[in-house]
């Protein structure tokens, strides 16, 4: 297949090595950063008003993790040897590195955290439950069944300590991804010490808009009214991380077209062609600037419950956009120019291939798949939760 | 020595696994070769590359590479006089096959071979996940292919586009400085052809070696050297367009 390519590429140039595959990986771990990041705004910072999506953030954290690696598995030329990363890792490279960078979120964090968060209620429900769900909780038990007040308290303070680790361990797993792209020295479309920080923030703009879609959507489905104090408190968060993603963008884009390096005209050129529809179009005017506009609204004119529903969930589908262009930009855009800055390739996407849109289409189908059975396996919805069996939990504090 | 029964019952396990390598092609040992005493790099003269490509057509011959893929290549530049920041450059199919149509008319114009800078500071060892990429002592980047990953970041990360990743095997290649025949005493396929001496291999950790006359004497430089990756292919009368 003829790729088509204007100007001057490297001969070994012309075929993109990245395809969308890599660009569904910082969107998923981004979503799951951000979901969890939210999460913790309820457990440390003692918003209250978001409480409704605690639970839904921390499954859907982890239904996005458990994906996450997909991704990187198909595209690699050798995925039978992929857990050489682990066995035999190269301490010099940031991408062996994220691997237990990965692990330790997984492990360390977000499986602890929603197990202790949910550990009452997987006691109680296997006791109550019968037949093959019996068993399954009896198994997410790991052999602990002491829901007596003191356990409940440790529970919590445990799961309290978990959280604050919790939030730096989001920040770098984030982080990292865009330390792998940052530490290009190579590409000076991804080689900026800012690219780990805009990703941190593009991580919690996506996660907070996808929380707040799936809780719109799982009420909606549910025939349950959906608690507009917290969805406004969503959405408020959302507009502050939002303004300062974008502002972090801006300053990037504001010092590359002051310095204009040697760079500089190449990626100029490939902004106003080959990047304008995703660049300009869908990541900043469509996703970005219109988004904010639309939340940044609602802060300044009182609109009706309906209305304001209809807004977020526009806006929240337009970040979610903005976002996913964002990573093809970067991922996509990084390797549509020549190194030798003198001229561009074209990304050629497959449909039913191993790298194809297909697959993709697929993976970003599967946290859906897996949330709905983690939804089922542990509800979480505050109403449908069991009554504690001596006492509650310790009271968090009030917002 | 004289050979038992039993001891000859003996060597068959051991004589049986040499045999295994010899059928599956093990390259010929090289006993006389020490690592440590080569520091592997090479020197490109632009002002003697009449761009004919024949390096080419002998680097994929003697390293069977895939149609489409280059461990070597050869560019033609054209710069009109003082437009030293936009040069025209062009490398069909590598420059496999030379130029044989006119070059633009004015300007300066000129051909610059390339292959892999086997960097003494390598972005694209830094970056390997399982180091299937490395530094030998010699100073050759090397790709261990049984252990390659192909997840491609080692393409990524050269900043001079050496880099593929084999259909065939589907892992990262690129110019092993032909290891197969340096280590034996012989020269690198492309610089073995060279009609006009345009390519020298150079073991700049032999005092006899002619380069170091020849870095003494020239003006040379390395491609990118603000990349600083310690790049050990030198070049002669380069033009300040070319990148």
């Amino acid at each position: 297949m003829q790729i088509p390519v204007e100007g001057f590429m490297y001969p070994n140039e012309v075929e993109l090595q990245w395809s969308i595959l890599i660009v569904l990986y910082p969107f998923i771990t981004g979503l799951v950063a951000g979901a969890f990041i939210l999460a913790s705004l309820e457990r440390v910072f003692q918003v209250q008003a978001v409480k409704p999506t605690y639970r839904l953030a921390l499954l859907t954290a982890l239904a996005f993790l458990l994906v996450a690696p997909l991704p990187l598995q198909l595209h690699l030329g050798h995925p039978e040897r992929s857990l050489e990363m682990y066995l035999t890792p190269h301490s010099s490279s940031a991408m062996a590195m994220f691997g237990f960078v990965y692990l330790w979120y997984l492990m360390a964090v977000l499986l602890l955290e929603i197990w202790l968060d949910y550990r009452r209620d997987i006691v109680v429900m296997s006791q109550k439950e019968k037949g093959w769900k019996r068993l399954v909780y009896r198994v997410l038990t790991l052999g602990s069944s002491n829901i007596s007040a003191r356990a409940l308290h440790i529970d919590e303070r445990l799961g309290y300590f978990i959280t604050l680790i919790g939030i730096p361990s989001a920040f770098l797993l984030h982080g990292y991804v865009g330390f792998i792209f940052g530490s290009v020295k190579a590409n000076p479309w991804w080689s900026s010490p800012l690219m780990p920080i805009v990703f941190v923030f593009s991580a919690m703009v996506s996660g907070i808009a996808a929380v707040m879609l799936i809780y719109m959507f799982s009420s909606r489905l549910r025939g349950r009214e959906i608690d507009m104090r917290c969805l406004d408190t969503i959405a408020r968060y959302l507009l502050y991380t939002f303004i300062i993603d974008f502002s972090l963008e801006m300053l990037d884009l504001l010092q590359r077209i002051y310095e204009a390096d040697e760079s500089f005209r190449s990626l100029d050129f490939m902004v106003h062609t080959r990047l304008w529809t995703s660049q300009v179009i869908i990541q900043i005017l469509l996703g970005t600037v219109t988004p904010i506009a639309l939340i940044a609204l609602n802060q300044f004119v009182k609109l009706a419950d309906v209305a304001r529903k209809r807004i977020y969930g526009l806006a929240g589908c337009l970040t979610l956009m903005g976002i996913f262009a964002m990573r093809w930009n970067v991922v996509i855009g990084g390797q549509l120019f020549s190194k030798s800055f003198l001229g561009y390739t074209t990304y050629k996407m497959d449909f039913a291939t191993r790298e194809g849109l297909l697959p993709a289409l697929i993976l970003m189908i599967l946290p859906f798949v897996i949330l709905w059975v983690l939804v089922k396996l542990l509800p979480p919805w505050l109403e449908s939760s069991p009554a504690p069996a001596i006492s509650a939990a310790p009271a968090r504090g009030i917002n | 020595m004289d050979i038992t029964r039993r001891r000859l019952l003996g060597l068959m396990p051991a004589a049986a696994v040499a045999w295994k390598y010899v059928l599956a092609g093990t390259p010929e040992a090289s006993p006389n070769y020490r690592l440590t005493d080569h520091w592997w790099g090479m020197l490109m003269d632009i002002t003697k590359c009449i761009g004919c490509g024949t390096c080419v057509r002998a680097c994929a011959e003697e390293n069977d590479v895939p149609d489409g893929y280059y461990r070597t290549w050869v560019e033609r530049y054209h710069r009109d006089e003082w437009k030293i920041e936009r040069p025209e450059v062009e490398s069909p199919d590598g420059g496999k096959h030379g130029y044989l149509h006119e070059p633009a008319e004015g300007g300066k114009n000129f051909f610059v071979p390339k292959l892999c800078n086997h960097c003494a500071e390598s972005p694209c060892t830094q970056v390997c996940p399982v180091g299937a990429t490395f530094d030998a002592p010699d100073g050759v980047v090397l790709i261990d292919k049984k252990y390659c990953l192909g997840c491609r970041y080692c393409i990524q990360a050269c900043p001079y586009g050496c880099r593929f990743l084999n259909p065939k095997t589907n892992t990262a290649e690129k110019c092993t400085l032909c290891y197969h025949r340096i280590t034996k005493g012989l020269t690198t396929a492309c610089c073995e052809v060279c009609p006009t001496g345009a390519r020298q291999l150079a073991d700049l950790k032999n005092p006899k070696d002619p380069i170091h006359e020849f870095l003494r004497t020239h003006s040379v430089q390395v491609l990118k050297p603000h990349m600083a990756t310690g790049a050990k292919v030198f070049y002669n009368g380069m033009d300040g367009s070319v990148r």
